[in-house]
């Protein structure tokens, strides 16, 4: 498999939804990646449509520097509707 | 600081957050985790072979693109984990080297030969079952990625267990030969299938570090009782009986207990020395070795491709 790069599959499982990250798998070329992803992942009505991406065209955020990457958002409790009160006659809102 | 962030890992373990491939581990949780998966996809693919012998002689063509569509299920199990290895920074053709070499192990099951039609029913009920209960286990595997892969297997083998069923089923209400071809294949097959489990929790080396590691959730015996439980009464409503004297229900443990395993043909077969070992092997590298040619074409032809589209890009510009 050296020479067969490894491609990222991502599918649709129906029109509605968004696609969704299934798992990987080696392929000469991107043809070759979908009908691989057809038969790997799709052979009982898993999708509709399917993405493929060679691996080495996703950068990843590093999981060690994940605190600081998310720490600005962990201090805003404002961004919720829950941080507003308002009395029970408005409902729903 | 190693030990710092082993203990970091440790409690995310423990607070079951699962591991994903970036996230820092210890190198021996890695190396564990690579051997048990590519062992994993290579009795995927090693067990597509007693299968596949049966494809060609299927007694009708229902029972024939059953045993098709079982079989390429096999190749895609072994594909989802292979690519769970590789997330773990394995090489595909490491591991391929490792199975063709024989420095990595498949399941034992697998050098035992289908020798009747009958054994396509067993394989599905007792070898794919008994696959099952460990799956089962394993989608709760602390690594993500092979936990996603086991999700996907577990929804697919049902099927692959039902087929087998049936196909016994059918044996068992025809005639008395067929009856007979079902029993006969019963007794064959149930030792190895117990067998799968691996050896009892006390002569389990690996087990201890993966229990605490929650790669593994149940002990070999623990999931050995739970096959035993479950397909004893399976037997039952086929009609068919279980080789095994000692098996009795014990009220008290709310269990079935069952004969002791012959060990010394458990470590035989892993040895190398079962009846189709060297077999399933050969098999294997005249596979690999024959489909050279179509994985160096589809490289010379996506090469080929790609040249041609940069030239016509070329044109326009």
């Amino acid at each position: 498999m050296k020479n067969w790069p490894l491609w990222e599959i991502f599918v649709r499982s129906k029109a509605g939804l968004s696609h969704k990250h299934f798992g990987s798998l080696h392929a000469a070329d991107e043809a070759m990646a979908i009908e691989n992803a057809r038969d790997v992942y799709c052979r009982r009505n898993e999708g509709v449509s399917i993405w493929v991406v060679k691996s080495e065209h996703i950068t990843a955020s590093d999981p060690a520097d994940a605190d600081p990457l998310f720490e600005p958002a962990k201090d805003k409790v404002y961004r919720h509707p829950t941080f507003y009160v308002l009395p029970d006659e408005v409902g729903h809102m | 600081m190693i030990e710092k962030l082993e203990q970091q890992f440790q409690a995310k373990i423990d607070a079951e957050v699962k591991i994903e491939p970036k996230d820092w581990m210890p190198e021996k949780y890695r190396k564990t985790l690579i051997r048990q998966i590519s062992q994993h996809a290579h009795s995927e693919v090693v067990g597509m072979l007693p299968e596949g012998n049966w494809i060609t002689r299927a007694p009708s063509l229902r029972r024939k693109i059953a045993l098709v569509a079982k079989v390429q299920d096999e190749a895609g199990h072994g594909l989802y984990l292979y690519s769970a290895a590789e997330t773990l920074g394995a090489e595909r053709d490491d591991l391929l080297d490792q199975l063709h070499t024989g420095k990595a192990k498949y399941s034992s099951i697998f050098n035992y030969p289908a020798t009747t039609w009958a054994d396509m029913g067993a394989i599905g009920w007792l070898v794919d079952g008994a696959a099952i209960m460990n799956q089962v286990m394993l989608t709760r595997a602390s690594y993500g990625p092979y936990a996603r892969a086991m999700v996907r297997i577990c929804k697919e083998e049902s099927f692959h267990q039902r087929q087998g069923y049936e196909i016994l089923l059918t044996l068992c209400r025809g005639t008395e030969i067929q009856k007979q071809m079902a029993q006969d294949s019963l007794n064959r097959w149930w030792w190895p299938s117990l067998m799968m489990f691996g050896p009892n929790d006390a002569e389990s080396t690996h087990s201890a570090q993966s229990m605490a590691w929650k790669i593994k959730r149940k002990s070999n015996d623990e999931l050995r009782q739970a096959f035993v439980d479950a397909t004893v009464p399976q037997a039952k409503i086929l009609g068919i009986t279980i080789p095994d004297p000692d098996l009795k229900w014990n009220e008290e443990r709310g269990h079935y207990d069952f004969g002791e395993i012959d060990w010394a043909e458990f470590w035989n077969v892993v040895k190398g020395n079962g009846p189709c070992n060297r077999q399933r092997i050969e098999d294997r590298k005249k596979a690999y070795e024959k489909g050279a040619w179509v994985r160096d074409a589809a490289v010379a032809y996506a090469e080929k491709r790609e040249q041609r589209k940069a030239a016509s890009k070329a044109k326009v510009a």
